[in-house]
């Protein structure tokens, strides 16, 4: 136990953790809403963000090309936009593709709740796996040569040639805020804000918050809950697109099984803060990426994970709703 | 509805009881009885090569490498037994030791296989050894270059390669005297060949190991080791791994501004390093590997051969699938008569001389260093340190 490596640093391993906390925080966000609205963990989520980064990648090879270069921030920016568009919408059709076929056949059934999670794993799969045989998949289209920049090599990684570099900002103790770190938080905060006032201020929002408290009611009331439902997995999409973009963002690379250890860390910090409590995944998700740093500065980084889910328990153990506790369907009207 | 219910019981035991019966029946017959297939010098036996190793995922463009030298070898003896040919069987292990025994298990029980070119990395031989030393079927790995592999008593394990003892020697006295580090990080990432090699290397490096820490292979975020070895104030990092977290690792160390020497062994020692890295990052990295620049001509065969660029261990796995088709020539067979070719096989391939020891490690290796220049890996100038 290395104490005194994390208080040398603590600012850094704060900072650091802050950074990917942000990210789990939006990728929480989509396990959270759905689970708030439908009682169901769609598994499938970490698959809309795994898409997401290959949007980001796929938009800088189709827009500057397979050329390796490093740009600062500012000279990326415009790609970078496009980007972050094209990621959301991915991410979103991807989880709208997920409703349509994955949940509302069963949900149309009156299957039971485990049923649908069964299916939300088999779909999990199905999506990693796809995108692992994109070549095959495209061969089948006689396109995977001219689509080779994008879907050769499919099992491995794939990295985005542009590497964005960063400026540092200012010094926290020994720690240089970069202008990536900056941004990162930044837009983690204001996506978070944004679904904040979606769903406390509009109709839409209303209504999620209706079929999250008593679905037949809201019914009764007229709010169309397939509407609702789909937006739920919408909007759940549009926060992993983004936070895909900010992945790539930080680390430039990722790999058709990248979803699955975020997936399970963001649905941690979901269940941390509350499952169907917005704002509890963003405390879930920002606590988790610092104290898993923090840990693996204590302990050593290969204790990350084991850090990371003993955290959870130990919640869990004295605080079982969760740390902010309130579901969906409770908060303000 | 009882009807359907029976039937449905009746099904499900004949399933559990015909999957036991096949499970049964074949760990049955022991490959190492029968001489492969059609016997002696007169029929064509059909044989093949097999291959195992990392042909996809993380590491996958090492595998393809060592695949690309076996087809190249396999072409060229095929063209000069037009009437008995050859065939190349690849096991994709991605290099894992997880999926590696149940392929080690199809190959053994497949009487054409005459040898294995392979397995690819040191975990996965480690797992499959003892599966086919008590089979008997002869291996020729072109890279897995864990030392205690070689312990094992594995007497039909072989490789053309140099060990990790000599790899990891040679970087950390490189390091310390010739790149003039005074204080060297160490990260692995607790895979058997990654965490042999480092061991290696903070055993040679004494006094000048400023501390160590360890990753998990699929590990994006090394925000908390970059800080490690910022506070440890490094001057150089030695990875021991493989080149996807080599260059994640090396892109975050120089964004949070690292400017020392960057390190690591031959699992990194790839183009694929640069592309993680960005070309920026990966500026004047150093990647030993035991293998050295190929002759001339070399790169040329394979790319008529097989459409790609020889890469690392490309010359290994030819030499390897020369030799046991050096085997095939002088009339062996049998997995024995195959094995006791391997031991006493001496002469010169395209990566060097080849001898094998009692224990199945080459006799003769030289460590060479490669430096990332101008955004390349350059392959073609490497330094011998060793």
């Amino acid at each position: 136990m290395h104490f005194d490596v994390l208080f040398h640093d603590f600012a850094a391993y704060t900072a650091g953790g802050l950074v990917y906390g942000a990210i789990y925080a939006l990728i929480a966000l989509g396990y959270t809403m759905v689970y708030g609205v439908l009682q169901l963990i769609n598994f499938a989520h970490s698959e809309v963000f795994m898409y997401g980064t290959f949007a980001v990648a796929w938009v800088f090879v189709a827009l500057h090309g397979t050329d390796q270069v490093s740009w600062s921030l500012g000279k990326a920016a415009p790609m970078l936009l496009v980007a972050v568009i094209v990621a959301m919408l991915v991410s979103a059709g991807i989880a709208l593709l997920l409703e349509r076929v994955a949940y509302r056949p069963l949900m149309k059934k009156g299957a039971p709740k485990l049923i649908a999670l069964i299916s939300a794993i088999g779909a999990s799969f199905a999506l990693s796996e796809a995108m692992g045989l994109r070549d095959r998949i495209t061969g089948w289209f006689g396109l995977d040569g001219k689509l080779s920049n994008y879907v050769g090599g499919a099992r491995n990684v794939y990295s985005n040639p542009v590497t964005i570099k960063p400026h540092n900002l200012f010094s926290i103790g020994s720690y240089n805020v970069t202008d990536i770190d900056v941004v990162i938080i930044v837009a983690a905060l204001l996506m978070m804000l944004a679904l904040d006032i979606f769903v406390g201020k509009t109709k839409f929002g209303r209504g999620i918050r209706a079929v999250a408290q008593d679905p037949e009611s809201a019914s009764l009331m007229g709010v169309n809950s397939t509407r609702v439902i789909q937006v739920t997995f919408l909007v759940g999409g549009l926060m992993a697109g983004v936070a895909a973009t900010l992945y790539m963002l930080k680390i430039g690379s990722t790999r058709q099984q990248a979803g699955f250890i975020f997936g399970v860390k963001a649905f941690t910090a979901a269940v941390m803060g509350g499952i169907g409590n917005l704002r509890g995944a963003l405390i879930g998700g920002l606590i988790l990426g610092v104290v898993e740093n923090w840990g693996s500065a204590v302990f050593g980084s290969e204790w990350k994970d084991v850090v990371s889910f003993v955290l959870l328990v130990l919640i869990l153990l004295v605080r079982p709703s969760g740390i902010l506790g309130e579901a969906l369907g409770k908060a303000r009207a | 509805m009882m009807g359907t219910k029976k039937t449905a019981r009746l099904l499900a035991v004949a399933g559990v009881a015909a999957l036991a019966l096949s499970g049964c029946g074949s760990s049955g017959n022991n490959a190492s009885d029968n001489t492969a297939g059609g016997g002696g010098k007169g029929g064509c036996g059909n044989y093949s090569i097999a291959f195992m190793g990392a042909l996809t995922g993380d590491a996958g463009a090492l595998g393809v490498n060592m695949i690309n030298g076996v087809k190249l070898a396999v072409d060229e003896y095929n063209t000069k037994h037009a009437d008995c040919k050859v065939t190349v069987k690849p096991f994709d292990s991605q290099g894992s030791p997880d999926k590696a025994p149940a392929l080690a298990t199809q190959i053994v029980q497949d009487s054409s296989i005459v040898g294995l070119v392979g397995p690819g990395f040191s975990g996965e031989s480690l797992a499959t050894g003892k599966t086919f030393f008590e089979a008997g079927l002869p291996s020729i790995s072109p890279s897995a270059t864990n030392v205690t592999i070689t312990q094992q008593g594995w007497t039909t394990w072989h490789r053309v390669i140099g060990n990790d003892e000599a790899q990891g020697n040679a970087g950390a006295k490189y390091l310390t005297t010739t790149a003039g580090a005074k204080k060297v990080f160490v990260v692995d990432d607790a895979q058997d060949y990654s965490k042999g090699l480092a061991t290696v290397v903070k055993k040679a490096l004494g006094g000048s190991l400023a501390g160590y820490d360890e990753i998990q292979v699929g590990q994006t975020d090394m925000s908390a080791v970059v800080t490690k070895v910022k506070a440890s104030g490094a001057d150089a990092v030695y990875y021991g791994g493989y080149y996807t977290e080599a260059g994640l690792l090396v892109k975050q160390l120089r964004n949070a501004g690292f400017n020392g020497t960057f390190m690591s062994g031959d699992g990194s020692e790839d183009p694929a390093f640069v592309k993680a890295a960005g070309a920026d990052a990966a500026e004047g990295a150093l990647l030993t590997a035991p293998a050295g620049p190929a002759p001339a001509d070399f790169g040329g065969r394979v790319k008529a051969a097989v459409g790609a660029d020889a890469g690392l261990y490309t010359t290994q796995a030819y030499d390897a699938a020369n030799i046991f088709l050096a085997a095939l020539d002088a009339g062996k067979t049998s997995h024995e008569d195959i094995n006791s070719f391997i031991g006493s096989y001496t002469g010169d391939g395209v990566s060097g001389p080849i001898a094998f020891d009692e224990n199945g490690d080459i006799k003769q290796s030289t460590i060479w260093a490669y430096t990332v220049k101008d955004g390349k890996l350059d392959t073609e100038n490497p330094t011998a340190i060793k």
